[in-house]
């Protein structure tokens, strides 16, 4: 079955999220969908899954135009979604999500549970994943969740799958073992479109690849005509620079000390067991790991956010275990939360204001009771001209500006006051490209100024770029430490596939030399 | 440079968490004062016999009396007390805890029961026989908030659309007979389902101010035709209550038949009902696609599942039931409306709906124990206790609070609860 986009057009308000977009979709081929956060991709594919209508332009399937209402009507011809977000019912049993929507049924409506449970299998075997039916979803690893996904697209006997952003939650080896499905797949003859913004991903498995920018489609071809260079090139619109101007560290005194820290909640449900790690001043510190093993809980506990059920937290040798989280904050903790949306900033505030809420308590803001706007906005201009943020007006609300500049400005926030120690949770998370540069920078910057940081960050890669030591957590503890220094010419630092191996909870006994696997001599 | 990690933390490592199981705890010392209460409160004579009655003089097969020498019963089930209360409160109960609860509670139930009827007798059947029928209206409501909720929509309004059910039997069963009312108390139950429904899945209103305003609505309206239209013409309010019908040979089962096979329509629907939605939400496929509405309505949208048709339908239909649960007070019982006459059975069925973990056998189990503590209150009234009548008029509330604070324990209600469904 071969799909073909015709000049698919679509406008969300103002945005023109696709312009003019021509794609082929080919069987027996993977396309990989380059594009930064917000380019369009994610809305082109849902175009194609039926759950947004284009406003101009045709999708053909064997050259015959077809007109997709809704997300049935393009399951039914073929084509199916795994979205990033898995769209996986938690409390169902893994039988249960694949066939829901097209169940098979016996008299009186009787959900036919067990043809089901073969039916699954048969896929199953035939591409080798190896997934249990009866397991509720909630119960299994993400990569296995992932097939789960997969699953489900191939009982609907789809011929094209789309894969939107795949890897974004699996570790380095659970990617390897997700690209031989991926490869098994297209052997069999189906058209795969492989979204993604990691460039080694495209040259490892696509057959074509096309870039989409600002969305339009700015380039394509085989992955082997280009460099990586030429990609993002391509992708953001200018040349990048992919190592981060970073020196060697010369970390001084012990900033942060973690000893013993134990998170348990609700009484039995262990977050974090006996986490013990130091960050000095003057270093990065990363804290590498696949999401939910722990690194929410051990940036609240260092925040002051959740109180701890054992263990101590000290700070510039004060105990501060039980300071609030104001007192952290004075004390100079500063803290750029994982999730902007939610905890980083009031979209409904505007810029001006989202950029004193650390600060609107004290002088020189507040002189009284009262707050002196004058003074917050000529702040708020001043640190927005500093840091980069580009908004029309410091009174625009924030959640009108893009996500770059969002995180650009809760970034702002938390560095122009007097810190010792930035904990910086996901600091680029769904930023562009030009915007990650920039962020990696002020976050180096901030060290070469001997302050301590601390990374966490579910992207690897970022963690490898920044870092001069490495924790991984793994199931709420600290399982590994690497040391991260690099050579001059960039060689040498931490072995990427050693780190994997702990963030999927595996440790070697052989550990290599600049690998120190915390055992009982930690 | 051992490292054989993941290993479990050594214990030497952290200092003991160890955390206190604090509903054991007070489950255990609440038990314990139950047990106490058993012993000193509930005292008689040694040679006091209590005597439930099981047959009737007319049953075919007739079986004696059950006596129970009342001290003796009620000693023992002191000393049970005290050993699963002083055990809960050393060992800790974990997963058992609410099940000791709920053995506890029957245990006082029963020790309560024996007391009241020292020296007396009562009829064990006809006892039974109430708990099922007050249950009821309770399992019904309960059955309207599991449809609802299964679909992730809260339904506040469940005591309003009951009231309205027993409004709508009471008027158009005495206009038109029996079955109009019945068919009527639907109509109009799920009229305020559907406008529930336009309310919070359409409009994204709130749920439980939109179903805080249904039952305010209802309970003015039906106050208020009442007062104005039954005063001055008697005959509207005054349908005739369908009558229990005996199912044949089942009915002479003794215990089982009277209690079982010897009711009305509203007790036979609601049993229906009840397996009828088991059925239809665990074991059919529209029964599958509601439940992933109610858990994950996005999957459930991207596999070409119409969310909002599905809680559209589930809303309406809970209304209807909860109307057909609202017809009990008027057709099923005395026949004539009163103002607010529902006292709050919307509220418990909705208590009975989460002590069932949203399961309507489950649900059914738990509105049983909510009709035993009604039938309870109104036996012992006429038994003659020296406890005041308003006090036992309490227990069912009673009953609501210690069964939804002490033995819910997790329950996880569907994860998309309360939040209104919006395309991107």
């Amino acid at each position: 079955m071969k799909i073909e986009l015709q000049g698919i057009s679509k406008r969300f308000g103002l945005v023109l999220a696709n312009q003019e977009i021509d794609l082929a979709i080919q069987p027996g081929e993977v396309l990989g969908l380059l594009g930064e956060n917000g380019a369009g991709k994610s809305t082109l594919m849902n175009i194609l899954s039926g759950l947004y209508q284009p406003d101009t332009g045709e999708i053909l399937i064997d050259g015959k135009p077809v007109q997709f209402a809704g997300p049935g009507d393009s399951i039914a011809s073929g084509i199916g979604m795994v979205h990033q977000h898995f769209m996986l019912v938690p409390v169902f049993s893994v039988v249960e999500n694949v066939i829901l929507g097209v169940e098979p049924t016996g008299k009186g409506d009787f959900l036919d549970l067990d043809t089901a449970r073969e039916q699954v299998q048969q896929i199953n075997a035939r591409y080798g994943m190896d997934v249990p039916s009866d397991t509720l979803i909630e119960d299994l690893p993400v990569g296995i969740q992932q097939r789960v996904e997969i699953l489900k697209v191939l009982f609907r006997s789809a011929d094209v799958l789309i894969l939107d952003e795949p890897t974004a939650v699996l570790t380095p080896q659970e990617v390897e073992s997700f690209f031989a499905i991926v490869r098994a797949l297209r052997d069999a003859g189906k058209a795969i479109v492989f979204i993604t913004h990691k460039l080694h991903e495209i040259m490892e498995i696509a057959d074509r690849v096309s870039v989409l920018r600002q969305g339009r489609i700015v380039g394509h071809g085989t992955p082997s005509e280009f460099s990586e260079g030429d990609l993002a090139e391509m992708m953001v619109g200018r040349p990048v620079s992919f190592s981060v101007g970073r020196t060697a560290a010369t970390p001084g005194q012990t900033v942060l000390e973690l000893d013993g820290v134990t998170m348990i909640e609700g009484g039995q449900d262990v977050r974090l067991s006996d986490i013990s790690l130091n960050v000095r001043a003057g270093e990065i510190v990363g804290i590498a790991g696949v999401q939910g093993n722990g690194q929410t809980e051990l940036v609240e506990a260092i925040t002051g956010l959740t109180g701890l059920n054992g263990g101590s937290v000290r700070f510039l040798n004060n105990e501060i275990t039980s300071s609030s989280v104001r007192a952290r904050h004075a004390m100079g903790i500063a803290h750029i939360p994982e999730d902007r949306q939610r905890s980083g900033m009031v979209a409904s505030f505007s810029v001006a204001e989202n950029m004193v809420l650390n600060s609107y308590y004290d002088d020189p803001v507040a002189r009284g009771v009262q707050i002196d706007w004058q003074q917050v906005h000529d702040q708020a201009a001043e640190a927005c001209l500093k840091y980069d943020v580009r908004t029309p007006s410091v009174f625009l609300g924030a959640g009108s500006l893009s996500g770059g500049n969002q995180q650009k400005m809760v970034v702002a926030r938390e560095l122009e006051r007097d810190v010792r120690l930035v904990v910086a949770s996901q600091p680029t998370r769904g930023v562009d490209v030009g915007s990650i540069e920039y962020i990696h920078s002020q976050l180096v910057a901030c060290r070469d100024r001997g302050n301590a940081v601390l990374i966490v960050s579910s992207e690897l890669d970022e963690i490898l770029d920044l870092s001069d030591r490495i924790y991984v957590m793994y199931g709420g503890r600290v399982i590994a430490e690497f040391d991260n220094h690099r050579a001059e010419d960039g060689s040498g630092g931490a072995d990427r596939n050693q780190i994997g191996l702990a963030m999927a909870g595996i440790g070697t006994d052989d550990s290599p030399s600049d690998a120190t696997l915390m055992g009982a001599s930690a | 440079m051992s490292s054989s990690r993941p290993t479990p933390p050594s214990s030497s490592a952290i200092t003991p968490v160890r955390s206190i199981d604090w509903r054991a705890s007070i489950t255990g010392g609440l038990l314990i004062f139950l047990a106490l209460v058993v012993a000193l409160f509930l005292d008689t004579s040694w040679d006091a016999v209590s005597t439930f009655r099981i047959s009737r003089p007319r049953d075919v097969w007739a079986v004696g009396n059950l006596t129970v020498p009342s001290q003796w019963f009620n000693t023992i089930a002191a000393i049970a007390l005290a050993f699963l209360g002083t055990r809960l409160f050393l060992r800790g109960g974990g997963r058992w805890t609410a099940l000791a609860m709920g053995t506890g509670l029957v245990i006082l139930a029963m020790a309560f029961l024996v007391w009241a009827t020292a020296d007396k007798a009562i009829s064990l059947t006809g006892m039974l026989h109430a708990t099922l029928v007050r249950a009821v209206p309770i399992a019904l409501a309960a059955l309207a908030g599991i449809l609802c909720e299964r679909v992730a929509v809260i339904n506040i309004g469940i005591e309003g659309m009951l009231l309205a059910g027993a409004f709508a039997g009471a008027m158009f069963g005495s206009l038109m007979g029996g079955w109009a009312g019945i068919i009527c108390a639907m109509l109009t139950g799920g009229m305020f389902g559907l406008l529930l429904a336009i309310l919070v899945i359409s409009y994204r209103v709130d749920q439980i101010i939109a179903g805080v305003v249904i039952n305010l609505f209802v309970l003015g309206l039906t106050s208020y035709v009442s007062s104005q239209l039954f005063t001055e013409y008697r005959w509207l309010n005054n349908a005739s209550p369908f009558r229990a019908f005996k199912i044949p040979v089942l009915s002479d089962i003794p215990l089982i038949g009277p209690v079982l096979f010897n009711q009305n329509l509203f007790v036979y629907g609601a049993l229906m009902l009840v397996c009828l939605s088991t059925y239809y939400l665990f074991y059919t496929r529209m029964g599958l696609r509601a439940r992933a509405v109610g858990e994950h309505p996005r999957a459930a949208d991207t596999l070409g599942i119409d969310v909002i048709k599905t809680r559209y339908a589930h809303v309406i239909v809970a209304g209807m039931i909860a109307g057909f649960g609202g017809a009990w007070f008027t057709l099923g019982s005395v026949g004539r409306f009163d103002d607010n006459m529902t006292f709050g059975r919307g509220f418990i069925g909705l208590a009975a709906m989460i002590f069932g973990r949203w399961h309507p056998l489950g649900a059914l189990a738990a509105a049983l124990i909510f009709g035993f503590a009604d039938s309870l209150q109104q036996k012992l009234s006429i038994l003659n206790t020296p406890i005041p009548s308003e006090f036992l008029s309490m227990a069912p509330y009673i009953a609501t609070i210690v069964v939804v604070a002490g033995l819910v324990g997790q329950a996880r209600p569907p994860a998309a609860i309360g939040k209104p469904y919006v395309k991107e």
